[in-house]
């Protein structure tokens, strides 16, 4: 592979550098002229470390007519992602050291992003034994976070024996926060609007209590937790006051939770059906703030294909979940105050190497500087594109942002010096 | 008017061209030897019920046939919720056949307006989920109007498990569009939450509700809500929210008792409260033929052909 030149590239907002990678690592940075290296020229872009994604569903093995490890990678690619995390809620369920490995193989086949594979907290994500947990951090998945996402471990003592297990190799529980009695029959959130439609509410408190209860037994076994997308403005409030307490416990925010409100579920259109349910415009203020202060972490994308007939129906037939690998940047921009005035550092914090960080992805999550893994992603902050379902690399179409125009572009993506996207495309045949 | 979804869409003037045509039909049809009118001669409508409601259905039927127009009845006994043919399915079925106007009872709130995006026919929504029942509204507003002589100005209570009623809804937007007062009595747990902003007054005491109305309707209890503990029993629910004769002596003498049936006589209402003259609840039923028949025209002529 010849040496590649990232040629004047604005590093993460701090100024023009140019970055020579040489055998999938950063060799210099500065202003550097090469021979016989590829170029390409980043003038006006900004380059920010490879987009990390703490929470990506991709339906492999089991669901392969909504999504794959392959389309999936590609859709991580094409929105600027170098790492996914791949949620355990697969057809069989990642339970097994055997469902993780395959799940990283089929990643490393694919070639466009590393996938590493987050393990069930209980076997089949049924909330009542533990998964054998050490086999899979034992594994060459080498998983270290695991979720019943999708399900709550609600069982108190299942959650506190979890917390405790994974301790013995600074493993941590991502938690999917929803008391499921409060949650019976949910359709969206219980408020004006479900009170009007006549669609079952999702309080916020099955999600604030939920939180509020893992926060003390963090501080009460001494143990990590996550919490998965975070949606009301409560739940923020007691994640702060755990952390001024200093709670081990980080967060992450789904980007349609900071764009959108539940006047969607208006059109009774399931595409705007998730889970947790989209909320009030106060709590998507709140969630903006509290991801620009860091109170939140991380934005994580819940990134959730569906197959067109679980989304062409009636919105309690419907399965809940949304694209979002493609989009999350853009968003993510707008919620941080939108393209001139973002703060590049800030958005790199919350996309890359923060949720590198605590996915354990030592790799990934790091700004160019000699002998760094060459994980980028080069992006044209003054471009805006239109959302069009059909042109999107996941094999679902089911956005909620058919339409609409949002700011910035991904105009390459580096995998250990590898484009995966290249001038906005997708390269074909990544695998080795 | 392309589709008739819920009452919130309607502005006043076409609700209230609904109630004067519900007039009209019941004149043009009412001592006639043949009660039919050739206004939807050749046209199909066809009755979509995802739930039993053999009462809703037949008054559908009922209203078709006065109007002279082909009815089909689609036997669809389960939806997609329960992993049978899927709604969009069925709608391009419906299309293919050429349904003019569909008639659709649906447990999933949302459904009739998610038909309206497959099929080019009138979707009429005979009641989806806890959220719309047009047609019932309309009719319980046609008989205030009727027996009360209006509706502007009047106040009416309605009462009981409001949450999960349809019914309510339908009433709570129509009433007030059509210039009356709403009352809502029920326990907070079968009242929605933040509905701050509703047009209505919110009471939990019936007893002090009753005073000063023109009408009251009795909404049916589910017996199902008894076990999810909304309320704790039966015999609690009927002490505290059903309307007896005591209660029925604490309205003005004028005043009327609504019910959309089926009732729990009993429960949310008295047997004797139930059969008095004051109860409105077979005149519902006859009302509910008419104001149907005047929906399907208006929907299907554009008022065109009278």
């Amino acid at each position: 592979m010849s040496d590649l030149l990232i040629k004047s590239a604005d590093i993460v907002g701090r100024g023009r550098q140019d970055v020579l990678v040489r055998d999938g690592r950063v060799a210099e940075v500065g202003s550097v002229s090469a021979k016989d290296a590829e170029v390409v020229d980043a003038d006006g872009l900004v380059l920010l470390p490879g987009l990390v994604d703490l929470h990506t569903h991709l339906r492999e093995p089991g669901r392969e007519d909504a999504e794959t490890v392959l389309s999936g990678t590609r859709a991580a690619a094409k929105g600027g992602y170098t790492a996914v995390c791949a949620m355990a809620n697969s057809y069989p369920v990642a339970d097994t050291a055997g469902v993780v490995e395959q799940v990283a193989a089929l990643g490393r086949a694919a070639g466009y992003a590393d996938v590493q594979p987050i393990g069930a907290v209980s076997i089949g994500l049924e909330g009542k034994r533990l998964a054998e947990i050490g086999a899979m951090a034992q594994s060459a998945a080498q998983v270290r976070m695991f979720s019943d996402d999708g399900h709550c471990v609600h069982d108190p003592v299942l959650m506190r024996r979890a917390l405790e297990y994974v301790k013995t190799f600074d493993g941590l529980i991502a938690q999917h926060a929803e008391e499921p009695r409060l949650t019976e029959g949910a359709q969206m959130n219980e408020g004006a609007v479900s009170a009007e439609l006549g669609l079952p509410g999702w309080p916020s408190v099955a999600e604030e209590a939920i939180i509020a209860r893992d926060v003390l037994l963090a501080e009460y076994t001494g143990a990590r937790v996550h919490f998965c997308h975070v949606s009301t403005a409560r739940s923020v409030a007691i994640i702060r006051e755990a952390k001024a307490r200093g709670a081990n416990v980080t967060a992450e925010v789904c980007p349609h939770h900071l764009l959108l409100t539940d006047e969607a579920a208006r059109s009774y259109d399931p595409v705007y059906k998730v889970n947790p349910p989209l909320r009030r415009e106060a709590d998507v203020a709140i969630l903006r703030a509290a991801l620009a202060e860091g109170v939140i972490d991380a934005v994580a994308t819940d990134h959730a294909p569906h197959a067109p007939q679980d989304k062409e129906c009636e919105w309690a037939a419907a399965r809940p979940g949304m694209l979002g690998l493609e989009t999350a940047l853009s968003i993510s921009v707008l919620a941080l105050g939108g393209p001139s005035d973002v703060d590049w550092d800030v958005l790199a914090q919350r996309t890359s190497r923060t949720p590198a960080r605590i996915a354990g992805l030592e790799a990934h999550g790091r700004d160019p500087q000699p002998g760094a893994e060459a994980n980028f992603t080069l992006v044209d902050p003054s471009a805006t594109w239109t959302v069009v379902p059909e042109g999107l690399a996941s094999l679902s179409r089911n956005t909620p942002y058919a339409g609409m125009e949002l700011p910035v572009t991904v105009q390459a993506t580096f995998l250990r010096g590898r484009a995966t996207v290249l001038n906005g495309k997708i390269e074909e045949e990544m695998s080795e | 008017m392309k589709h008739l979804l819920t009452t919130k869409e309607l502005t006043r003037e076409e609700a209230e061209l609904i109630l004067d045509v519900t007039e009209q039909m019941a004149e043009a049809v009412t001592g006639r030897e043949v009660p039919k009118l050739p206004a939807l001669r050749g046209r199909t409508v066809v009755n979509l019920f995802y739930e039993d409601s053999t009462r809703t259905r037949t008054s559908f039927e009922t209203a078709a046939k006065r109007l002279s127009a082909d009815v089909v009845n689609f036997a669809a006994k389960t939806s997609s919720v329960n992993k049978g043919e899927s709604l969009r399915d069925t709608a391009l079925t419906l299309q293919a056949m050429g349904a003019d106007a569909v008639v659709i009872r649906h447990p999933a709130a949302g459904a009739p307006q998610r038909l309206t995006e497959w099929l080019d026919g009138a979707v009429l929504n005979a009641g989806d989920g806890t959220h719309a029942h047009p047609t019932q509204a309309l009719l319980d507003a046609y008989t205030m109007r009727r027996r009360l002589g209006g509706i502007e100005g009047r106040t009416v209570a309605i009462v009981g498990d409001i949450l999960h009623s349809r019914v309510a809804r339908s009433n709570i937007w129509l009433l007030t569009k059509l210039g009356a007062n709403v009352r809502l009595v029920g326990p907070p747990t079968l009242l929605p939450k933040d509905i701050d902003d509703w047009p209505v007054e919110i009471a939990y005491d019936l007893d002090a509700s009753l005073k000063g109305v023109d009408a009251v309707m009795m909404l049916r209890v589910q017996h199902e809500r008894q076990n999810a503990a909304f309320f704790p029993t039966a015999n609690e629910y009927a002490r505290l929210y059903g309307l007896d004769e005591r209660r029925l002596a604490l309205m003005p003498d004028h005043a009327i008792v609504m019910h959309p049936g089926p009732m729990n006589r009993g429960m949310e209402i008295a047997a004797s409260v139930a059969d008095s003259p004051r109860a409105t609840i077979t005149e519902q039923v006859t009302n509910g033929v008419w104001v149907r028949m005047a929906v399907l025209y208006l929907l299907l002529t554009n008022g065109e052909s009278k």
